[in-house]
């Protein structure tokens, strides 16, 4: 086909420039909220999906990981007795005040856990090693809120609930959905900085042997310890996710956004192809003298509206990577994982070609007898 | 021989709210492959209609319409482009060329319709352009090209589908003497020497010398005929002296040996 299509979106500059204005003002703004969705979700479960574990014990009816309740530590035995279980161990998750030294105070979210076992320790540290939470009153926390706590180096001592708190590492990228960082230390510390009994614990984290099955033993478990509840880590992560992101209205609210803008990139595309078809309503009446069928002339049309995506995409992605890039310093990371990468291209392309449809329509009514008018 | 394009009884009538507008009314003509026709008339005479119908841009209201001794007012509108596109070129009073195309790509468009890949149509466009004299113009764009040329370009193109039939539209209306008569020189030579039926709505009286037959509308009906050569009149056409004299008298014999 000779290049109608090209050369009629690039002869007009400067709604060319409008039409990839509004493209890429949709992707950098889907991107941008999709991206921030799949953050927070990551985010919101982070604690789950990095504690190595299996299985999560919890109490009765707890929605998500940041409302641990209490419940006897002894069910620790029981559960280590269960043939197929490798390895279980307590953790403490539960929130805390944190002081700073200028007497204002932050929430916190302790994390206690056994430093000697491979569940539940921190990750992406920086500076320290995890062995270092064995001295005393040790803690690690995030170097992204470093500021937000008043800690500005190493060895630094707080106070939690009352409690000595001295800081011996930073992690890099542990974000807490909440406003409450993240601070992992020992189990014992944990229980004095949560006020939470010798006796008690809030999780139960489970390794399987190799060759168990897990439903199997999660079954075993239910039948065997009362009073509590067993989920695999993807329910657990699955549960904590949806409950921050569709319950509290926050993921809904980023979806929502990423749709204006596809609305948005919708609106302004479809207006300019219609603006082009319309300039060039008499070529197009020509070509359906000339013999031309619809199809020919949808296929002209559809071509310019892919031309513009593809450009579209390109430009809107180059600057995507610029915004994902800056945001990784920031509180709310915005993630864009190949797959939605490549999934924006097609819902841009959709987009375009949706929008184009406008002017299919009015191209379909065109009526070539309009060729012998002046 | 058939005719190429053999109307018989044509109506076409509009019907606007409560009011219809007869278009055309009862017109029966034919065209001959080698033969070049004139249709003149006043505006809204009917004489596009007609032209619009025989290109199967417009459907008849009632009659026969044959093109190629096919019977089109049967099809449907979505069947007429595959019959203008095999059998029909046409040439416009404005041109109607791609702006944003060369001339040689211009050309290759109707090519493309009819399937033709792209480099023979690359090709042809080429043979074309060189036959209507634009042999070092094919990576001209209109703007840079003269109205003349313009309109060689438009025959090119019109010519690309090898159609047996070529309809005109005013094709000299934006031109000056000397490039309208290229220009017919060039229509004359795709009757004459190339076969085709050529159809020419004009008001251009300079141009009528190359008519083989020059036939008026007049309020939706033809009114006269003037031929260079003497064919039977087919009943119903009415004949008037407006070119040559005794047309009258030719006409009249005519008609009384039919009846």
């Amino acid at each position: 086909m000779p290049p109608l299509a090209q050369r009629n979106l690039f002869h007009d500059k400067v709604r060319l420039a409008v039409t990839l204005t509004g493209i890429v003002f949709a992707v950098v703004l889907i991107v941008v909220e999709l991206g921030l969705f799949v953050g927070f979700t990551v985010t919101t479960s982070g604690l789950i999906d990095h504690s190595g574990a299996d299985l999560w014990i919890t109490s009765m009816n707890v929605p998500y990981v940041e409302q641990g309740v209490a419940f006897s530590e002894r069910k620790l035995n029981q559960v280590r007795a269960l043939p197929g279980v490798a390895d279980a161990q307590k953790v403490v998750a539960h929130w805390a005040q944190w002081k700073r030294h200028d007497g204002a105070e932050e929430s916190v979210q302790i994390v206690g856990l056994n430093v000697d076992d491979a569940m539940e320790q921190p990750w992406n540290l920086v500076a320290g090693r995890v062995e270092d939470l064995k001295s005393p009153d040790a803690i690690i926390l995030d170097e992204l809120y470093k500021k937000k706590l008043g800690v500005t180096r190493i060895g630094e001592v707080f106070e939690i609930r009352g409690h000595r708190a001295r800081v011996v590492g930073f992690t890099r990228g542990i974000r807490s959905f909440t406003t409450s960082p993240y601070v992992f230390t020992t189990f014992k510390n944990a229980q004095s900085y949560t006020g939470l009994r010798e006796d008690q614990t809030h999780f139960i984290l489970v390794k399987l042997a190799p060759g168990a099955n897990l439903e199997q033993v999660r079954r075993e478990l239910l039948d065997r310890v009362k009073d509590v509840e067993v989920f695999t880590t993807a329910e657990f992560s699955h549960m904590t996710r949806f409950y921050w992101m569709f319950t509290t209205g926050a993921g809904v609210a980023v979806l929502i956004a990423a749709v204006l803008g596809l609305v948005v990139g919708f609106v302004v595309v479809a207006q300019t192809i219609y603006a082009t078809t319309m300039d060039h309503v008499r070529e197009f009446g020509t070509l359906k003298a000339m013999g031309a069928p619809n199809s020919y002339v949808y296929k002209v049309i559809m071509k310019q509206a892919a031309i513009s995506a593809v450009i579209g995409y390109v430009l809107g992605m180059i600057v995507s990577v610029f915004v994902v890039r800056g945001s990784q310093a920031g509180g709310a990371a915005i993630l864009m994982p190949m797959p939605m990468a490549v999934g924006m291209f097609f819902l841009t392309l959709a987009m375009c070609i949706g929008a184009a449809l406008v002017s299919i329509n009015k191209v379909t009514h065109i009526d070539p007898a309009m060729v012998f008018k002046g | 021989m058939h005719p190429a394009i053999a109307v018989r009884q044509l109506t076409k009538t509009y019907a606007e709210g409560n009011t219809v507008t007869v278009a055309l009314r009862g017109v029966d003509i034919d065209v001959h492959p080698g033969e070049l026709l004139m249709l003149m008339g006043p505006s809204g005479s009917g004489k596009t209609t007609l032209l619009s119908i025989m290109g199967c841009i417009l459907t008849a209201s009632s009659g026969s319409v044959q093109i190629a001794g096919k019977e089109i007012t049967q099809l449907t509108e979505k069947q007429l482009p595959a019959i203008r596109l095999e059998h029909v070129g046409f040439v416009f009073q404005g041109f109607n060329l791609f702006p944003t195309l060369t001339a040689s790509e211009n050309v290759e468009l109707m090519l493309d319709l009819k399937g033709v890949a792209a480099k023979l149509a690359k090709k042809r466009a080429a043979e074309l352009l060189d036959q209507v004299g634009l042999g070092g113009k094919h990576h001209s764009f209109p703007s840079d090209l003269s109205g003349g040329e313009k309109q060689r370009v438009a025959i090119a193109r019109a010519l690309a589908g090898d159609p047996g039939i070529i309809l005109a539209d005013e094709p000299t209306a934006a031109l000056d003497s000397h490039t309208g008569k290229n220009v017919m020189e060039m229509m004359s030579e795709l009757a004459h020497k190339r076969g085709r039926a050529v159809v020419i709505v004009t008001h251009d009286s300079r141009v009528l010398s190359f008519a083989d037959r020059i036939v008026r509308i007049e309020d939706g009906a033809i009114v006269g005929m003037d031929s260079s050569q003497m064919e039977p009149v087919p009943a119903g056409i009415l004949a008037h002296n407006f070119s040559q004299p005794g047309l009258n008298e030719i006409a009249t014999e005519s008609m009384e040996s039919l009846s």
